[in-house]
């Protein structure tokens, strides 16, 4: 009986000291929140030295995400920590993920391949983590293989085909040849600028594939042939307004421009290309984003750069209108109707409750300057004209699971 | 004859409605057009434009009207300008990009909002000496201060907090969540509360300043417009406390709302992209930037109705009226 009495207090006791504890704990020391960023990484050659990826390409997005993060953080008791895992392309990645979910990683930022991000989908579903895409553009990931964790970011190649047909349909530019690589993005790009023509009532008058022979990007000769081959390769169309090039694999496309037989604007990959940033924006607030980035990171602020920023704010959005750090409720939060969040495009973003793909105006530019933001106003919707482009709920083929 | 005595009659009492046209001078800040244009509210006429620094946004006058106080913004500087020559006569150590501030009732201390290095830097007018930096949110924008100039509010857009600064310890009391990217920050004449716009986020949160809670928030619906493009960035409330007023952005209107029920009254369609607001004097005349159509717009606060839309320079930013 006294053993019994003994033992209530010494847990009534031990639940004091730890209640008590808790307490203290929270008036001290923030509460912590943890992202993961986990990426594929290999040196890549590119056309254009201007066009080589940064080292830190996406990495210094999440960070400055995670700077911002930690200032509103500072008022309301909140810190964030950013845990960068590199892999190979086409590695095995699930050890790398199980890493940083044992150092406490709820949510993590990919900027991996579909397959890599197949590969990790469920079991991060069943350990309540939540993945945010920031590189890969597939529609496949939003549509057939779309999953319940997986937010997007990044936007599809549909969104951004379509951001640049609307600019040409409103430009009264409508007839297009289409130029596509032969590897399986720009074929899947290819297809995107397709869908988009039939989509706004442009019409592809011809099309052709450039094949890679495996050539050189570049030689001691340099351009030499360049001009030649691109001239004679691009001769004999149909009278057209704008050549589509579809080579994300950068094999041909930034030869195009200023190359081709007919004097014709290039669009695509090359030209005027769409994105979900561009290192020139100064509008909505643009400016404060870039002189930041640049004085902070030294290098221009990319697109895969503002997906990071974006999907660390996401996060910190959570955190902060939840005044929580827990990540159910600050999951529950980001899949609810009261979630927007901010970054620099002159609205709000919000994800697509059917595939969970971030809703965004897309920039049109060319290496130097915006040009354009779509959607652009004559493409009107029922529910939000950001829906114009893309794959619209009607035609999703995700079920969330 | 007599319908000459009519005409005349007519004239004297059409007179006496108008009541007396006190002639006030506005300053707009033309962000694009690096200058500043000078416009008599009773003529409704530009009467000057003068060249300023480089980008200038954030305009406002000491309480004696003898300076306008100007941001320049990618000068790094705030600008003087002796109101009698129209001269820049000096500048204020702001720190780096400059948007907008707020001057201290008693109009000696300028708080200005440092969007680059998340600061409210306060400068001291007299000595042109910064007192304190204090750090906030990430990008600070709107400024405003109580009447009884011991509560300054800072509105950080990227953060979406409405910062409450005690002025005697230059320290941050209450960070306030609002919604996405504040703009604004306005107190109501008795101190009271405090209006907060947030641009994306469409919205105007009410704060108490005693319980510093948001007591409510006012939603904006336009006919025939989205609400995407409904973007609350300047707000200004009458000096009897009974009307404010919300410029909607690219909505082009400006919503009076009952600062009583937060019901908004009316819709007033102004120029394109409408951001900042002023009062003249007697409080009978609205005067709104309109960035877009590179103009401003002259309502009459006793009906809400537009009077005329004036061109200025190049996108007006901001407005300051002259308190004579």
């Amino acid at each position: 009986m006294k053993r019994a009495i003994l033992a209530i207090a010494a847990l009534i006791a031990f639940l004091c000291l730890t209640a008590s504890g808790f307490a203290a704990d929270q008036k001290t020391k923030p509460a912590e929140v943890r992202i993961g960023y986990l990426r594929a990484y290999a040196p890549r050659l590119t056309l254009s030295l201007l066009d080589l990826p940064p080292r830190d390409e996406g990495v210094a997005g999440a960070k400055a995400g995670i700077k911002d993060d930690n200032t509103t953080g500072k008022f309301m008791g909140q810190n964030f920590d950013l845990d960068v895992t590199e892999v190979k392309p086409d590695a095995d990645v699930t050890k790398a993920f199980n890493d940083l979910v044992a150092k406490g990683d709820h949510f993590i930022i990919v900027d991996l391949s579909t397959p890599q991000i197949l590969s990790i989908a469920d079991m991060a579903r069943d350990k309540g983590v939540l993945l945010f895409n920031v590189g890969d553009r597939d529609d496949s990931l939003r549509e057939e293989d779309c999953r319940i964790n997986v937010f997007h970011i990044a936007p599809t190649r549909s969104m951004l085909a379509d951001a640049l047909a609307q600019y040409l349909i409103v430009k009264k530019w409508p007839r297009w040849v289409l130029i596509y690589g032969s590897h399986k993005p720009d074929q899947l790009y290819a297809d995107a600028l397709r869908r988009a023509a039939t989509r706004f009532g442009g019409q592809i008058v011809a099309e052709k594939e450039f094949k890679d022979t495996g050539t050189a990007r570049r030689t001691d000769t340099g351009l030499a042939q360049v001009d030649q081959q691109i001239t004679a390769f691009t001769q004999g169309f149909p009278d057209y307004d704008v050549m589509l090039v579809a080579d994300e694999s950068e094999v041909f496309g930034t030869y195009l421009p200023y190359r081709t037989w007919s004097p014709r604007l290039v669009a695509g990959t090359a030209g005027l290309v769409p994105s979900s940033w561009h290192p020139a924006s100064e509008q909505w607030a643009g400016i404060q984003m870039q002189n930041r980035f640049m004085r902070e990171y030294g290098r221009h602020m990319l697109s895969k750069d503002m997906n990071a920023w974006t999907a660390a704010r996401v996060v910190g959005e959570a955190a902060s209108r939840t005044r929580s750090d827990d990540p159910k409720t600050m999951s529950d939060y980001i899949r609810s109707d009261k979630f927007s969040v901010a970054a620099f495009k002159g609205q709000k973003l919000t994800f697509r409750k059917w595939n969970l793909q971030l809703r965004q105006p897309i920039f049109l530019g060319d290496g130097r300057a915006v040009v354009s933001t779509s959607p652009q106003a004559p493409f009107l919707h029922q529910s939000s004209t950001l829906d114009t482009l893309g794959v619209d709920q009607p035609e999703t083929k995700c079920t969330l699971k | 004859m007599r319908k000459g005595m009519y005409v005349a009659a007519a004239a004297i009492a059409l007179c006496l409605a108008s009541g007396p046209a006190f002639a006030y001078t506005a300053y707009v800040s033309n962000e694009k057009g690096n200058s500043m244009s000078i416009v008599d509210t009773s003529t409704m006429k530009v009467v000057k434009t003068v060249d300023v620094g480089q980008r200038p946004r954030g305009i406002t006058i000491s309480p004696d009207g003898k300076f306008v106080y100007l941001c320049a913004s990618d000068d790094d500087q705030v600008q003087i300008i002796d109101t009698s020559t129209l001269q820049v006569v000096g500048s204020l150590p702001s720190g780096p990009d400059p948007e907008l501030f707020v001057l201290s009732p008693d109009g000696k201390t300028l708080y200005v909002a440092n969007e680059n290095d998340n600061l409210v830097t306060v400068i001291d007018i007299a000595s042109k000496e910064v007192l304190a930096e204090i750090p906030v949110g990430v990008e600070p924008e709107g400024m405003g201060v109580s009447p009884d100039g011991k509560t300054l509010v800072n509105t950080s857009e990227t953060t979406s907090m409405a910062h409450f600064i005690d002025t005697s310890s230059q320290e941050v009391t209450d960070s306030v969540l609002v919604d996405t990217r504040p703009r604004f920050a306005e107190f109501t004449p008795d101190g009271s509360q405090v209006w907060v716009s947030a641009e994306v986020g469409g919205t105007v949160s009410v704060i108490d300043n005693k319980t510093r809670q948001v007591v409510k928030k006012i939603n904006f619906a336009i006919p025939g417009l989205r609400s995407e493009t409904i973007q609350p960035v300047g707000v200004s409330i009458t000096a009897d406390g009974k009307k404010a007023y919300v410029a909607l952005g690219p909505a082009n209107h400006v919503a009076v709302v009952d600062t009583k029920t937060y019901e908004v009254k009316k819709y007033i369609l102004v120029g394109q992209r409408v951001w900042h607001l002023a009062f003249t004097p007697d409080q009978k005349t609205l005067i709104t930037t309109n960035g877009n159509s590179n103009d401003i717009t002259f309502i009459d606060t006793a009906t809400d109705e537009p009077v005329q839309s004036v061109t200025v320079g190049q996108q007006p930013w901001g407005v300051v009226v002259s308190p004579k």
